[in-house]
């Protein structure tokens, strides 16, 4: 670890890096955010899968690597699969997750084969257009950093000015479109962002890998808040953590590939989140389950007291432990817990309801 | 005298795909009148009215709201869509869905402010709602959700209101209220047209019906028109079994 921030410290291209992922960690969890809540998230994998060919094509017609050409060219292959994807949706009747399957394969497919194509080309300078399948953080420059942030702060600047339009139409797109808004507009600005966001992280994390950099931030910020300011600030947090993590363990642990470490890292959120959330997570649900069921059990314990007592003239008079033996909801701990809550009195073998508890019992029917 | 005319619609048309799902309509509703639509399964019921309010584009006929088309009359129109149209799990409150309602006042960009949230809070008390107003919404039951919509339009303070299915899924006090809410709001001399399923309710809670299968089957006072005639020519002749049986 001391070695690692000794390197950061000394090392430029190292910060360049880790600035680089941690900027596009943070835009892809915020944009990525809108992608989940519109149930899209197959959509960011279509597009990074389809911006291939743009790569390819740039390459072929200027034969030349110009890292921010090559991204044009993937940015207009990924809208252009955007177009193709909404455009099967509205004019078939397929559904999206067909379309964009359709869409995905075809646009790679055809991406994969000008890649061989290129390859088998004599003297074309050709080697290094791989690494936009994977990615390479190493090849970032300060220049391509610069330009993510430039990106990241108009996004940022887009979202604080649409966020009531962006949100109302998340929410609900036909109730917007009756107050007068332009949904077409808002939707297109959305998916716009979205694929400029991945186009960014093609260089860090490649086609294959990049639409987990969009969902995996924004899956896990779900699970721990229910607002959506929080959300989107949560996502855009955990996606620049993933990023400088993900830098720095593949830097220290023998230069792993980086884009493949941050996705797993995001993905460790993911995990983390599901499991550990108070709100929504697994355990917090499932000990809240066992304390309900508990809690139930001692109910029904009271209840059968209450029932051995109710015709009684004085209710609170002591009766042995063994008649509750052919009930099977009591443990000497649950009893031990009714005492506590001043529902039942223990005397040695015997037990008595408390006027509390059998007033609880009582109204135990009556109240939901 | 003549009741001024809200909505006026012509030759409305829609269809999906081949098959159209409402064919030549013309339907004159008059201002101040709580209308129920009804008609079968597939009738075309949700259609128009999303063809109504440009949710859906028509493949021919005009919609006018007081005389004028519908795009230069929006903030006349309130809409509640069916609750089912929407995810629940979104991350927002009760209050921020019901703000929603002033947005379109508000228009493009600016942000709403305490004015704005004195309308939505306003809008929460008189569904009966205040209390929810900071719970998430995937935490409300079926029929706050309901009143959280129909808040949301009362927001809107329109003229006119159309309501999907707005008793589909809620509990008998949640439809009460809300029925209550629609007759205050038909006093205060506004139109609500409303979507509705259970045929039994109808003389009740409206008085004036639009029947509607594909073709409008007929339109006017529940008094005049709300009779075994008119339900047959719209639901086919065993409606009565079907009504028994609760099929419909």
């Amino acid at each position: 670890m001391k070695e690692y921030i000794d390197l950061l410290v000394s090392d430029y291209t190292l910060q360049i890096i880790t600035l680089g992922t941690a900027v596009l960690g943070a835009l892809c969890g915020m944009l990525g955010s809108f992608a989940v809540l519109r149930k899209q998230s197959l959509l960011g994998d279509a597009i990074s899968h389809a911006s291939l060919p743009g790569i390819a094509i740039v390459f072929l017609v200027l034969g030349v690597k110009n890292n921010n050409g090559l991204l044009l060219g993937a940015l207009c292959s990924g809208l252009v699969s955007a177009v193709f994807i909404k455009g099967i949706i509205s004019k078939t009747h397929l559904k999206s997750d067909t379309a964009l399957g359709i869409v995905l394969s075809t646009f790679f497919g055809f991406g994969m084969l000008l890649l061989t194509y290129i390859q088998k080309l004599p003297n074309a300078n050709q080697s290094g257009l791989e690494k936009y399948l994977f990615g390479q953080a190493a090849t970032l420059l300060a220049s391509d950093v610069w330009l993510m942030s430039a990106i990241a702060g108009v996004s940022l600047l887009v979202v604080l000015l649409f966020w009531k339009e962006f949100k109302m139409v998340l929410f609900d797109a036909d109730y917007t479109k009756t107050l007068g808004f332009h949904v077409k507009f808002i939707d297109t600005l959305i998916t716009s962002f979205i694929v400029i966001a991945i186009v960014m992280g093609l260089q860090t994390v490649g086609v294959v890998l990049m639409s987990a950099m969009l969902l995996a931030p924004a899956a896990a910020a779900r699970q721990w808040t229910n607002s959506l300011a929080k959300m989107v600030f949560l996502a855009g947090m955990f996606g620049a953590v993933s990023g400088v993590l993900g830098t720095a363990v593949s830097a220290s642990a023998n230069n792993l590939s980086t884009g493949p470490v941050i996705v797993l890292i995001a993905t460790l959120f993911v995990v983390v989140s599901f499991v550990f959330s108070p709100i929504r997570g697994l355990l917090f649900k499932q000990i809240k389950l066992w304390k309900n069921r508990n809690d139930l059990k001692l109910m029904k314990t009271l209840l059968f007291m209450y029932n051995l007592v109710k015709d009684h003239e004085n209710v609170s008079h002591p009766h042995k432990i063994q008649l509750l033996n052919n009930f099977q909801g009591y443990t000497k701990k649950s009893l031990k817990r009714l005492q506590a809550e001043d529902l039942i009195l223990l005397n040695k073998s015997d037990w008595s309801l408390t006027k509390k508890g059998f007033h609880t019992a009582k109204n135990l029917y009556t109240h939901q | 005298m003549e009741a001024k005319i809200a909505i006026a619609i012509d030759d409305l048309t829609v269809a999906y795909n081949y098959k159209p799902v409402l064919w030549d309509i013309d339907l004159q509703i008059p201002e101040g009148v709580l209308m129920a639509i009804v008609g079968p399964n597939g009738a075309g019921k949700s259609t128009l009215l999303k063809s109504i309010l440009d949710i859906i584009k028509p493949l021919a006929g005009s919609v006018t709201v007081y005389g004028k088309p519908y795009k230069k009359q929006r903030d006349l129109v309130a809409y509640v869509p069916q609750k089912g149209s929407v995810d629940w799990d979104f991350p927002t409150t009760a209050l921020d869905v019901v703000m929603m309602g002033t947005y379109g006042a508000l228009g493009w960009i600016k942000r709403p402010g305490s004015a704005q949230k004195k309308q939505a809070l306003e809008a929460l008390e008189k569904v009966g709602m205040l209390s929810f107003q900071n719970r998430q919404i995937s935490q409300l039951s079926g029929g706050q959700q309901q009143r959280i919509f129909l808040a949301r339009a009362l927001v809107q303070n329109a003229a006119i209101y159309f309501m999907d299915e707005p008793f589909q899924g809620v509990d008998a006090t949640t439809e009460k209220a809300i029925i209550q809410i629609l007759k205050e709001l038909r006093k205060a001399g506004k139109t609500v047209i409303v979507v509705h399923h259970d045929l039994q309710t109808v003389p009740e809670y409206f008085d004036w019906v639009t029947f509607l299968n594909v073709k409008k089957i007929a339109t006017g006072p529940v008094a005049d028109i709300f009779n075994d005639d008119n339900l047959t020519k719209t639901y086919g002749i065993n409606y009565k079994a079907s009504i028994a049986e609760g099929t419909l």
